[in-house]
């Protein structure tokens, strides 16, 4: 490992010995950082006098991870998360950038609350995006001010954790966004076809008299936000989508050449319903884990590149809720910290090394080992795609991709945002991820940055851990250093620094 | 482990706990019996208790009301010499706003051996046992199962044929077949049911209209019709389930009247049942619903003598897994 004592250095950095990765290709390459920009890409750099050397032997080096669907919690829900708990979590994972989702207590659907969380990410271990709500209070009743938001730099709205119930108002949602270069997200719910169900309806729900919501509830509001783009000619992005029908909805909507994205979490490309066999609330999430079926359908669909990006949902609870009955315990599950190793564990280590990285489900297991589905065998996806799904493809859907002066309008000390996911080019931002793909390591809860508990991979092996991220400068620290301590505390071998040139997150293998 | 074989029923090693009728096979389903009918041997002695569990302590854990259930187990461990605690919802901390877990910490800490917990919630007293040493028991969790309930029901048919066969009668269910109408999807009592009476052997048919119907049955060892009329015929038991108001709200029926008209025992359907076939229901029956006023009191009615069987069998599980040694 690197040393870490890099301030009063000359900023640099020498990310050495990986195979760079990016949209332009994949080729062997040592990258020269200086100021938090890369200055030199070369088959081999010397690293300059008193340059932090972060080794990358064996590892992809790829542009960072943006991350479209986080739950900081922050305002409101400090005791489960909050954007600096969130950022470092984030960091740990590979991410260099994340939207937070609006809904906060209150929910940023104004721009006093969208400012107060974009400051709160100026000191973040990556760069913070908001999401603004699409309706007041994401009530469903009547539009947030859009345009306030976006001028704020708002590029993703979305009632999340609710869909727009209201057709009416969803269109005329559209429309109004149509001309703010903005793009509306949906969580596709349809609350009545939902009627309160905690997990899917199917053969599980039946069996363990748990209220279960159909994939049609999903899947009827997905059609009729596709109906919409279609009619408003506004963009569209559609969350975590969960089920083949959605899809296979979304495969429809683009070769109709419809303006529309897609996301799916890691934990629905692992999880089936089986998994609540257990009654363990960790498995209780929105949307719900789905068949099996289901969850070979959404690995095709992403491995197609009809679904564009992996987003995290990491949606943190304070372990005592996650201690209530299935049925009263709140949705969600953390994600941040895993996602490309469960995504890549998934879809992309499938030679013969697979099936133990998933854990076996022995006839004496208990029931949380059950409804974990084997990975691919024969890796429909390659690695450069699917950083491709967590980088420049997410980068973009987010507005994140192209570099832009700070977001805060006569706000904050300047600086630059975006510039996520580009090609790992001279001139380019050091947002960067080091991912070491034969890593095998067991999630320990207890070292996790997020400030909440409920992973549903806790104890489980996972093949691939990101081993660096360093990320370029962004604005200047307002208090040096004050935000890394609790990281340095985590990560004694690695800890996040911020120096003059940004940050290098180093994670223990 | 698939749907099937959990349906279906898996054996059950040192048995701790009673969740759900698969925590048995039809092994562990014929000893409750076996121990339910020396239990009836024991209540009819002028004092009608015995020593088996003295020095043992049951509480009772009633998250959501059920008056009936806690005081049939609460019998149960007093005529084995145990000494029991209650609690209720009403009369905690709960109200409080205390956690499940805390509130069950709390509870083993004052030193238990069982604990027997309904709740309004799926999948609580599994929950539970991860926060107790004690034994625990399920009175009804939720829409998912209610073991002691359909271990009773299977009991009061083996003892009605016995008694029928002037004590000699058939060793399990096997060749009855057993129609369950009513509120399948939100029943605990059927999902019970169901496994013990096919554990059993015997073939169940579940009647409702599909609005009442799980979602899925896969996996299930039953067959299902939403007309009632034609099962009546050749059905050795009818067992009809309470069918709740709220139902209405949640539209899934029109009214209870036009329940009534398709699904309800009238007199008429009770004169279509085979003369030797029997009448069940777990309780509280709403007359005029489920049931005729006057069919619920005919002979073929085993409702009274399910209530009395509830406290015997409930010795009975008491015994089997509190229990060592002779009665």
């Amino acid at each position: 490992m690197p040393a870490h004592n890099t301030s009063g250095h000359a900023g640099e950095v020498v990310v050495r010995g990986g195979t760079l990765v990016d949209e332009t290709g994949e080729r062997r390459g040592d990258v020269l950082v200086k100021d938090g920009r890369i200055v030199a890409v070369e088959e081999t750099i010397e690293a300059p006098k008193g340059a932090v050397v972060l080794d990358a032997a064996g590892c992809v080096v790829s542009p960072g991870l943006v991350d479209l669907h986080a739950h900081l919690r922050e305002p409101g829900g400090e005791i489960a998360e909050t954007v600096e708990s969130g950022s470092r979590a984030a960091a740990l994972g590979g991410y260099t950038a994340l939207v937070a989702m609006p809904n906060t207590e209150p929910a940023i659907d104004s721009g006093a609350v969208a400012r107060d969380v974009l400051a709160l990410g100026e000191d973040a271990l990556a760069e913070i995006a908001v999401a603004g709500a699409i309706t007041v209070g994401r009530r469903g009743e009547k539009l947030a001010p859009m345009a306030e938001l976006a001028a704020l730099g708002v590029r993703l709205f979305t009632d999340d954790g609710r869909g727009v119930q209201n057709s009416g108002l969803m269109r005329r949602a559209l429309e109004y966004a149509s001309g703010l270069g903005v793009v509306l997200a949906e969580h596709c719910e349809d609350l009545q076809l939902a009627a309160g169900g905690h997990m899917n309806e199917g053969p599980w729900s039946s069996r363990l008299g748990i209220a279960g919501q159909p994939v049609l509830a999903e899947e009827l509001m997905l059609a009729r936000d596709i109906a919409l783009v279609r009619l408003t000619g506004a963009p569209m992005h559609f969350l975590h989508l969960s089920t083949a029908g959605s899809v296979e909805l979304v495969r429809a909507a683009k070769a109709d050449g419809l303006a529309v994205t897609a996301e799916v979490t890691p934990h629905h490309l692992v999880l089936s319903d089986a998994a609540v066999q257990g009654y363990d609330p960790v498995f209780k999430v929105n949307p719900p884990l789905r068949s099996a079926s289901d969850v070979a359908a959404l690995r095709a669909g992403l491995a197609s590149g009809v679904i564009d990006a992996v987003a995290t949902d990491h949606a943190p609870h304070a372990p005592e809720r996650k201690e209530e009955p299935f049925d009263e315990a709140p949705s969600g599950m953390l994600g941040l910290e895993t996602a490309l190793a469960v995504a890549y564990g998934a879809l992309c280590s499938g030679k013969g090394r697979a099936a133990a990285d998933t854990g076996g489900s022995g006839p004496g297991g208990s029931g949380a080992e059950h409804g974990w589905v084997a990975p691919e065998k024969d890796s429909p996806m390659s690695l450069r795609d699917l950083i491709g799904a967590f980088s420049w493809k997410p980068a973009r859907i987010a507005g994140l991709f192209a570099e832009t002066k700070g977001g805060l309008r006569g706000g904050f000390r300047g600086g630059l945002r975006g510039g996520q996911g580009g090609p790992i080019q001279p001139g380019a931002v050091a947002h960067l991820s080091v991912f070491d793909p034969s890593a095998q390591w067991v999630v320990d809860v207890a070292r996790q940055a997020s400030r909440s508990r409920n992973t549903p991979y806790a104890g489980r092996r996972l093949t691939g851990k990101v081993r660096h991220r360093p990320r370029g400068r962004g604005r200047r620290p307002r208090r040096r250093g004050a935000a890394m301590t609790p990281a340095r505390r985590r990560c004694p071998a690695g800890p996040g620094r911020r120096s003059a040139v940004g940050e290098a997150v180093g994670v223990r293998p | 482990m698939s749907l099937d074989e959990i349906t279906t029923g898996r054996a059950a090693t040192a048995v701790r706990h009673l969740l759900s009728i698969n925590d048995l096979d039809r092994d562990g389903i014929l000893e409750i019996m076996r121990l339910a009918d020396a239990f009836a041997e024991v209540s009819e002695r002028p004092i009608p208790k015995v020593p088996a569990l003295r020095g043992r302590t049951v509480a009772t854990v009633f998250m959501e009301p059920s008056t009936r259930t806690r005081l049939s187990f609460e019998t149960a461990a007093k005529r084995l010499s145990a000494d029991t605690m209650t609690f209720t919802a009403a009369s905690s901390a709960t109200v409080k706003g205390e956690s499940l877990r805390d509130t069950v910490e709390t509870i083993d800490a004052m030193g238990i051996d069982a604990m027997v917990i309904r709740h309004h919630a799926s999948g609580a007293p599994l929950n539970v046992t991860a926060w107790t040493k004690a034994s625990v028991i399920n009175a009804g969790d939720g829409t998912h199962e209610h073991p002691s309930q359909a271990l009773l029901d299977s009991y009061t048919i083996l003892e009605t044929l016995r008694a029928r066969g002037g004590g000699d009668g058939p060793a399990d269910l096997s060749g009855l077949r057993i129609a369950i109408v009513g509120d399948i999807k939100h029943s605990r009592v059927a999902r019970s049911d169901v496994l013990a009476f096919a554990a059993l052997g015997a073939e169940v048919v579940l009647v409702a209209p599909p609005t009442l119907m799980p979602a899925s049955l896969e996996g299930w060892p039953v067959t299902a019709t939403g007309d009632f009329d034609a099962t009546l015929g050749d059905l050795d038991v009818v067992y009809l389930l309470r069918i709740q108001a709220e139902r209405l709200g949640e539209v899934l029926l029109p009214s209870l009247d036009e329940y009534h008209w398709r699904y309800g025992l009238t007199r008429a359907r009770a004169a279509a049942l085979r003369k030797d076939a029997l009448i069940m229901h777990p309780g509280p029956m709403i007359r005029g619903v489920e049931i005729s006023p006057d069919v619920a009191d005919l002979p073929a009615s085993l409702v009274t003598r399910q209530v009395r069987n509830g406290v015997l069998v409930r010795m009975a599980i008491l015994f089997h897994l509190l229990g060592s040694g002779e009665i």
